[in-house]
């Protein structure tokens, strides 16, 4: 079980709006798969390195070309609002 | 820079990002370009689309490597890439790929210094590390609009992020410090480094030191579009950080935003969500190994950085330090003094025009050597002029002037405006006469042995010709007439 | 006539070249296939029959001018709905995504059309592939051609019922812990999750990066093995896909599989396993011994942590993967009073209960204070799952356990307990965390429902996959069986 302020806590970090009820229920389901999760400290791990790859590969790099943009109107026919050429979004938090 | 005893000492490390000179961005091959209409340089990846894989720029890469070796860093020869996540709107994945530094990942590189020079004395300022990490998009806020506006050009293009140890001790060093470190990714040709462009950024971590040794809280000042501002709202920042000091307040730990017009650094009116970048690996990116072979060619490909080609040009052409460090306040100085001495070899000629009366235009106008119309072979032209005896000194400086303004070779302005200097004895001989029968006075006080007055026919001479005459041989014509 | 709509891909082509059918007869057969039945099974978000008609046609002329076509011209092919497909809708079976359709084609749709597929529609998947049954899908749960009553799989579970139905002999999925394998065994079609690296990623909507792969699924080995050699091979435009070359896996089925070593696992036949599975893997296992090959017995130590770790790892890497689903760009916008609670909002409505519990797992097990004891943990415990695996594959040449514990369960029952839900893929994940390639292929029945083979080999070794799966079908006809829905 983790507490549903842990919940909110991760919610606000994950940019989801829960209802009561969700926060009750992802409280319960969350600290039931964690707790399942928790048999896996009774390994000995000290000394396993991680993967964070499944395959050995290193330095896969391009050359630095310019390749075409996409159309704009291709671009921005998909924006939920648009305007002159700008996506336009929520007004964010004028820091001047 | 020297304490008064009891005053707080000033602790500053900043955080500098870079813009690297690429063609493409750093995961796409979007261009970079400054000014583009808003969102025409964009692609599912630089955008974030759903599905989009970011490959990395192999230049950039290269570029990084090369501002480690120039900064004596230790190259990791194995690091990762990771993301950085927070919901921005303009970071299109709401994460950031950036280079993170935990047990085990290490970013590009680490340790290494830089030399700044202040009040006479040299000293190192530690670096604390580079790395490599992809820029946002660019928000506007329209006035009056309920929207913010957000374009997505600059999304991906490649930056370098410089931190320093927290080892700057005022607000001039620094603008020393940001000084030489444009000095170098210049000379190294890294970035064009303008922060005026933004392809220069810095913010700086401020606080003082009590003379109990307790250190104060830090606040982190951002918004400085100059190395000037940087000077200045470090001022304030210290100044106001000391006041509240000396009347008992606390300092808040908060980002302070720069006002350059009113002068001030203030605290963000919103309220500061703690910060959780739940960092891990960037499993879209394979790590990055640097071996000594790749090293060798970026060290082979480093272009001679600002020292040695200081030492070389005193070595080379006999120049004194101060011109060195002056002629190597920018690679395109530095290249100008060159091909300039090339076609004109009288090196120290060139360097006084050049940290003379080409510096005072630059600094007037407020503009660099690379970005006004004169090209080293339209001043060798010039310098020529001089020597051959065709113009004099004062002369040549009002052509030098006139030349940028209308983007002209020298004799094209001699031609225009008949400056032509007057060397011609017979010609001289009349105006000479001219004025001495006009200024009986002053020809009756040379005679008398008072030079002055020598000065004052000399001038007249000059204003009659309206300057072209031969200064030397106006004085011998003068001293002969008037039989002094 | 060929007997449309179960015809192989390579039949068609044949039937084609020989001009006993033409690719519009084919589509013809299988749109009416869906007419029939589509209904009812639910495998597809969207059709594009009319296009479909068009390419036919355009391949029709082709065939009857006697040109030489590329491998899977005039086949129809089914395509999961989280690959990206230029101009179409791909709305990875979320709300948050309806009705946005992509400025790009993702690389494997590129090269089916190079090859000459018609790409006949989108197929139904749990919400960005984050489920073991389709029923995780906002537009509905597709069901299994077997039962009706039950689930196809997850999350590939439209393409292996689309597969299964006769709508299509080919369709992509994506396996992220068992997404094609799971729904082929409970299908009885065959799947194959390729070596992680070897089928470029670009354009499939990521889920969790590391682990994510992108398949065939068909009705027998030998199709599949037309179809991945079709999508495989290296792409610049995903750094992770390996730099080795293309597998040539059809040419690779005619070497007979006599001497090469299968290593059973024997933790996989513990409790949890329903005997009807456990002995149709065992029944298999004795073909293949009939067949030449020396059974081996394997130990894979690390199997029961490799699902906690995978629910770990997965949910951290999508909870980065699906922070740009906001609203600010494309797909669903929902009011709110600011920024951040349009952000909030945006993701309350556009994601469904799973694609929630995920992120906000992995949003925890990434968080300041959790990493060590998670995501590092986990991190760990992947190595000792390839670890494991190499140590198998010392002893043997291919791994053999079955897909699932279990048959397709009923459609609701595990719905209400995630970890029930979760057990589902505990034999498949563990292949995803050691990047390995695994084929499904069907290998009897429990009560009337497929049973899955899952056969497991080394990294870039699908064809001697395939090649033990292909001699396994032609010694048995578990393959050949239509479920009665069709
Ligand atoms: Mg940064
Ligand atoms: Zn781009």
């Amino acid at each position: 079980m983790i507490d549903r302020d842990t919940v909110e806590h991760v919610a606000r970090l994950a940019r989801l709006a829960l209802t009561e009820e969700e926060r009750e229920r992802f409280a319960e389901q969350l600290g039931r798969i964690l707790e399942y999760a928790d048999r896996l400290s009774a390994l000995p791990l000290d000394d396993v390195p991680p993967t964070s790859h499944a395959l050995p590969m290193t330095n896969v790099l391009r050359d630095d070309a310019v390749a075409p943009s996409l159309p704009r109107d291709e671009v921005l026919a998909q924006a939920p609002a648009r305007r002159d050429g700008f996506f336009v979004v929520p007004r964010v938090f004028d820091e001047g | 820079m020297a304490t008064p005893a009891g005053a707080p000492r000033t602790v500053v490390g900043l955080e500098i990002h870079v813009q690297l000179l690429t063609a493409s961005k750093m995961f796409c091959g979007c261009a970079v370009s400054f000014g583009a209409p808003p969102n025409t340089l964009v692609c599912p990846v630089c955008l974030g689309l759903p599905g989009a894989l970011p490959v990395l720029n192999r230049r950039a890469v290269d570029l990084g490597l090369r501002t480690a070796l120039a900064l004596g860093c230790r190259i990791h020869p194995r690091s990762q890439f990771h993301r950085k996540n927070y919901f921005y709107p303009d970071l299109p994945k709401n994460y950031q790929i950036s280079q993170y530094e935990y047990a085990g990942h290490p970013p590009l590189a680490t340790g290494g210094a830089l030399e700044i020079v202040t009040e006479g004395a040299r000293r190192l300022v530690r670096i604390r590390r580079v790395h490599l990490e992809e820029d946002t998009g660019r928000l506007v806020h329209a006035e009056g609009a309920s929207g913010s506006l957000v374009d997505f050009n600059r999304s991906g293009v490649p930056l370098m992020e410089i931190v320093t140890e927290p080892d700057l001790r005022s607000p001039a060093e620094a603008r020393e410090f940001l000084t030489a470190l444009r000095r170098l990714l210049q000379f190294a040709e890294v970035s064009s480094g303008r922060m005026e462009e933004g392809t220069l950024r810095c913010d700086a971590n401020v606080s003082l030191v009590g003379d109990d040794g307790v250190p104060g809280i830090r606040t982190e000042v951002k918004n400085m579009n100059s190395i000037r501002a940087v000077e200045r709202a470090l001022a304030y920042e210290v100044a106001r950080q000391a006041e509240a000091r000396r009347r008992g307040e606390a300092v808040v730990q908060e980002t302070r935003h720069w006002d350059e017009r009113r002068g001030v650094t203030f605290g963000s009116r919103s309220k500061e969500e703690a910060q959780d970048y739940r960092y891990f690996p960037e499993p879209d990116l394979v790590p990055l190994e640097v071996d000594e072979a790749w090293l060798e060619r970026v060290r082979a490909s480093l272009p001679e950085l600002p020292a040695a080609r200081r030492d070389r040009l005193m070595a080379a052409f006999g120049l004194g330090g101060a011109d060195a460090d002056r002629l190597t306040a920018s690679p395109a100085m530095a290249r100008f003094f060159e091909e300039t001495v090339a076609a004109f070899p009288d090196a120290r000629v060139v360097a006084n025009w050049l940290v003379g009366e080409v510096a005072a235009y630059l600094n007037e106008h407020g503009t660099e050597i690379d970005a006004i119309t004169l090209t080293p072979r339209r001043l060798a032209d010039l310098l020529r002029l001089i020597e051959d005896g065709t113009l004099s000194g004062r002369l040549a400086k009002e052509i030098l002037v006139a030349m940028i303004k209308d983007d002209l070779d020298a004799v094209a302005v001699v031609e225009a405006r008949g400056l032509r200097q007057i060397s011609d004895e017979a010609a001289l001989g009349r105006i000479v006469e001219e004025v001495l029968a006009a200024h009986p006075g002053p020809v009756a006080d040379v005679r008398a042995g008072k030079d002055r007055a020598l000065g004052f026919l000399v001038g007249q001479v000059m204003k009659a010709t309206g300057g072209r005459a031969n200064p030397e041989a106006v004085n011998r014509l003068l001293r002969e007439r008037v039989g002094s | 006539m060929p007997e449309t709509p179960f015809e192989t891909a390579r039949g068609l082509v044949a039937a084609y070249r020989a001009q006993r059918t033409r690719p519009s007869e084919a589509v013809e057969a299988a749109l009416a296939q869906v007419e029939r039945h589509e209904p009812r099974v639910r495998a597809f978000l969207h059709l594009d029959a009319e296009r479909a008609r068009t390419e036919a046609a355009a391949w029709d002329r082709r065939y009857a001018a006697g040109e030489d076509t590329p491998p899977l011209a005039g086949v129809p092919v089914a395509l999961k709905d989280n690959l990206c497909t230029r101009g179409a809708p791909t709305t990875c079976g979320s709300r948050i995504l309806e009705g946005w359709r992509p400025p790009y084609d993702a690389t494997v749709v590129a090269r089916l059309r190079t090859a000459g597929a018609i790409l006949l529609g989108k197929t139904n998947l749990d919400e960005f592939a984050m489920g073991s049954s389709t029923e995780n899908s906002a537009f509905g749960p597709t069901r299994n051609p077997w039962d009706l009553s039950r689930v196809p799989g997850g999350s590939s579970g439209g393409s292996a019922a689309a597969v299964a139905a006769g709508f299509v002999p080919l369709a992509l999925g994506s396996d992220t812990g068992g997404s094609i394998r799971l729904p082929a065994g409970f299908c009885g079609v065959v799947g194959l999750k390729p070596t992680y690296g070897r089928v470029s990623r670009y354009g499939l909507v990521a889920f969790a990066s590391s682990l994510d792969q992108i398949g065939p699924l068909a009705r027998d080995v030998e199709d599949c093995a037309l179809l991945l050699d079709a999508i495989a091979g290296p792409d610049p435009l995903d750094t992770t896909s390996a730099r080795v070359p293309p597998p040539q896996a059809r040419a690779a089925l005619g070497a007979a599989p006599r001497g090469l070593r299968v290593g059973v696992v024997t933790d996989a036949f513990g409790a949890g396993v329903a005997p009807g599975v456990a002995a149709a893997i065992r029944e298999a296992l004795r073909t293949l011994e009939g067949l030449g090959l020396a059974i081996e017995e394997v130990a894979l130590p690390t199997l029961e942590a490799a699902l906690p770790a995978y629910y770990l790892l997965a949910p951290a890497e999508a909870s980065a993967n699906l922070a740009r689903y906001d609203g600010m760009r494309y797909g669903l916008r929902a009011a709110g009073a600011d920024l951040v609670d349009t952000y909030r909002q945006t993701r309350r409505r556009g994601f469904g209960p799973e694609v929630k519990r995920r992120i906000m797992l992995g949003t925890y097990a990434l968080s300041a204070g959790y990493y060590d004891a998670y995501y590092l943990r986990a991190q760990k415990v992947r190595t000792l799952v390839a670890r494991d695996f190499e140590r198998a594959f010392a002893r043997a040449d291919v791994v053999v356990m079955p897909v699932a514990p279990t048959p397709a369960f009923a459609i609701g029952e595990r719905a209400a307990d995630p970890l029930q839900m979760y057990l589902a893929d505990v034999f498949t994940i563990p292949v995803n965390l050691a990047g390995l390639p695994g084929l499904a292929l069907p290998c009897g029945f429990d009560g009337g429902l497929p049973v899955g083979l899952q056969l497991i080999g080394r990294p870039f070794d699908e064809a001697t996959l395939l090649r033990v799966g292909h001699a396994y079908q032609q010694a048995t006809d578990w393959h050949r069986r239509r479920p009665p829905v069709a």
